[in-house]
């Protein structure tokens, strides 16, 4: 198998502090990859590094064999790696709908097209339904998507960043602040769109990773301390002492 | 999926008239407006307002569907302006053999042009920092008029003849009502544009930038680019306007640029409300009624307009189209009647109240300005001594018992707006 995303010695310092400490990491393609870590291990930080957020300090990021440090999001986006967010990053004004339909138009090559009329183009709009059927916001579509309940904002958020069909899908803690009911769904529409794609997460919900995952990476204060399977991660007593050490100092 | 491609080709096939309907009715109104309203006066308040609803339209390009705002719009349909006369002139020494109709989109052009070189480095931030930038240059750009004399002509600026023009099938632009629908004819073609360009992918973007820019730039777009495009549209039809405001007066000066014209189209917009398409065309018509209507009997009319703006902007920041949009829901319900009274009780104590707080500022105002020795005024009909104590006693009473009265009102008006508002029972066929 090859690799989906690779780092090599990848840091991160906002002035003398650094948060990410030379990460190396290969994901292959068609793997469901979990990062997991204490409360300020720089998980979001390492998410906004690859996807091109940040800029990184040192070390690469490539996507797909191809070096992708320090491009822009869009950029990035169109080399097929799309990503959602922790805190839920929609477009509040504009209906459902149109929230989906402006997530596929890019890759359906419209481009900064101004000679289509967005409403006359059939295909896209069928596909904006599809995709709506598919995140259970159909009945919702024509609401603004700032007024929808936090859960079905979640599912926008997780529908805004598979749409578009990228090869590589990163989610940002997609089940945070989810009911229990709420979680089971989240978790069935995380493994029906990501079905054989590169599906990389970052989640506190122990449950969710151990369910969804194929491989777990550790990470504590910037470093990766292992990646394995979940069954060896679960046993690995260098991440329960750290991991679960952390965890208990939080509490 | 069969069932959603059925509601999709149901919404996506909406009938002709609900399509078109509106456009039609726009086109005759157009045609139709000044067969009712023939008087010199109302051509000229037409040929401006169409003028400015095109401007107050362009600008809503930036602010209201790209979330950007300028304080320096005018600077587009200024140069827009400068460069019709200009053409006008050309045509008039024989350089150039052009139709005057065709003369604004010279001024499209070159506001594009200007929009594209600003906009390069102005809009690769929205929020303060454009707002900031677009104020600059449009000091700049004023400023730069009265030192390029040769293009802006100075103080007194550029003058130029319309009628110089070849004459095509009778029409040489002599007469107001030939300009008129000229300018008619622009405004439905580049209000039909700009209303089809928020429909374009770039269109929807400039949506999605305007509510998140960050995020857009994680499906693809990147929001300088998305920005840059919107600023460039808004400036030619910025342009556009400009060039008809120069066939309509023949004249444009350093005033048609500078930050008094760039703040009138803000108020037009955000008084008409920014949220709407049609927002800037009510604020458009709205703003001219007051500028050309409200000044033949008030000299203070800007302060009003002011007052206007501000009460917009505290209480209905959706604007007057918001005010509108805002019974829609009841129009739907088929309640607007329950409405009627309680309007007419909270509405007729505030026009009281209203009139008395007009009738101080005005005879304030009269007692200040007036020449020494002239103490007689008139007020819609009434001559009264403003040195005397009997008139500030009527508007003072005018508007304390106006306003109290209209105070007591607003709990029924309040009710009666739920009672319009409430979700409908199930026996009343509510399709919701």
């Amino acid at each position: 198998m090859t690799s989906a995303i690779e780092l090599k010695d990848l840091r991160k310092n906002f002035g003398p502090a650094e948060i990410i400490r030379g990460v190396s990491l290969d994901i292959k393609k068609g793997e469901r990859h979990a990062i997991i870590g204490p409360n300020g291990a720089g998980k979001s930080t390492l998410f906004h590094l690859i996807s091109g957020r940040y800029n990184v300090s040192g070390g690469s990021v490539s996507l797909n064999g191809e070096n992708i440090s320090n491009l822009p999001p869009y950029e990035i986006y169109r080399k097929g790696l799309s990503r959602s967010f922790q805190v839920t990053n929609i477009f509040p004004r504009m209906s459902v709908f149109e929230n989906v339909r402006c997530s596929l138009m890019w890759v359906s090559e419209y481009k900064y097209s101004f000679w289509h009329l967005v409403d006359r183009e059939k295909k896209l709009n069928v596909r904006t339904m599809e995709v709506l059927d598919e995140i259970g916001l159909t009945s919702r579509q024509h609401v603004p998507a700032g007024v929808l309940t936090y859960a079905e904002q979640r599912a926008l958020e997780i529908g805004i960043a598979a749409a578009g069909g990228a090869g590589v899908i990163m989610l940002d803690e997609p089940t945070a602040g989810m009911s229990h009911s709420e979680t089971d769904q989240a978790i069935e529409l995380i493994r029906r769109i990501t079905a054989g794609k590169t599906l990389v997460m970052v989640e506190h919900d122990m449950g969710v990773v151990f369910d969804l995952a194929d491989r777990i990476s550790v990470l504590v204060y910037g470093e990766i301390i292992a990646t394995d399977t979940p069954e060896n991660i679960r046993n690995n007593k260098a991440v329960k002492e750290a991991y679960l050490g952390a965890e208990s100092e939080d509490a | 999926m069969s069932e959603t491609t059925n509601t999709l080709t149901g919404v996506m096939s909406l009938s002709l008239t609900k399509r078109f309907g509106p456009w039609f009715f726009l086109a005759i109104g157009l045609i139709v407006l000044p067969l009712i309203f023939s008087s010199n006066i109302s051509v000229y308040t037409m040929n401006l307002m169409g003028i400015f609803i095109i401007f107050a339209l362009s600008y809503n390009m930036l602010l209201g569907q790209g979330g950007m705002l300028s304080f320096g719009h005018a600077v587009y349909f200024g140069l827009g302006g400068f460069m019709s006369v200009h053409f006008m002139n050309y045509v008039e020494a024989g350089i150039v053999n052009l139709p005057v109709f065709v003369l604004p989109i010279f001024g499209g052009v070159i506001g594009l042009v200007f929009a594209l070189i600003i906009g390069s480095f102005s809009t690769r931030r929205s929020g303060t920092v454009f707002a900031m930038i677009s104020l600059g240059i449009g000091e700049l750009i004023a400023s730069c008029s009265l030192i390029f004399v040769a293009f802006f002509g100075g103080e007194e600026g550029v003058t130029g003849d319309r009628t110089m023009g070849p004459v095509i099938m009778d029409v040489d632009f002599a007469q107001d009502i030939e300009v008129y629908y000229l300018i008619a004819a622009w405004a439905f073609i580049t209000i039909a544009l700009m209303y089809l360009f928020s429909r374009t992918p770039m269109g929807r973007m400039a949506n999605a930038v305007r509510d998140n820019d960050e995020r857009s730039e994680f499906i693809g777009y990147s929001q300088q680019r998305v920005r840059l495009i919107s600023f460039c549209a808004s400036g030619f039809f910025a342009g556009i306007a400009g060039g008809l405001f120069a066939i309509n007066f023949e004249i444009v000066t350093e005033e048609n640029l500078n930050a008094l014209t760039s703040g009138v189209v803000l108020l037009m917009a955000y008084i008409g409300g920014v949220g709407f398409f049609i927002g800037p065309i009510v604020g458009a018509v709205v703003f001219t009624l007051l500028q050309t209507l409200l000044s033949n009997y008030t000299e203070i009319w800007q302060l009003y307009v002011g007052v206007l703006f501000v009460l917009t902007v505290m209480y209905v920041p959706q604007g007057l189209t918001g005010i509108l949009a805002m019974h829609g829901p009841a129009f739907k319900m088929k309640r607007l009647s329950v409405l009627f009274v309680p309007y007419l009780r909270m509405g007729v104590p505030t026009l009281f109240m209203l009139a008395g707080i007009s009738g101080f500022l005005e005879i304030m105002h009269h007692v200040r300005s007036a020449a020494v020795g002239e103490t007689s005024m008139s007020l819609i009909g009434f001559e009264f001594d403003s040195h005397g104590v009997m008139p500030w006693v009527i508007v003072g009473v005018l508007a304390v018992v106006g306003g109290i009265v209209s105070k007591t009102q607003l709990p029924q008006m309040k009710d009666a707006w739920e009672t319009a508002n409430a979700p409908m029972d199930s026996n009343e066929g509510a399709s919701s």
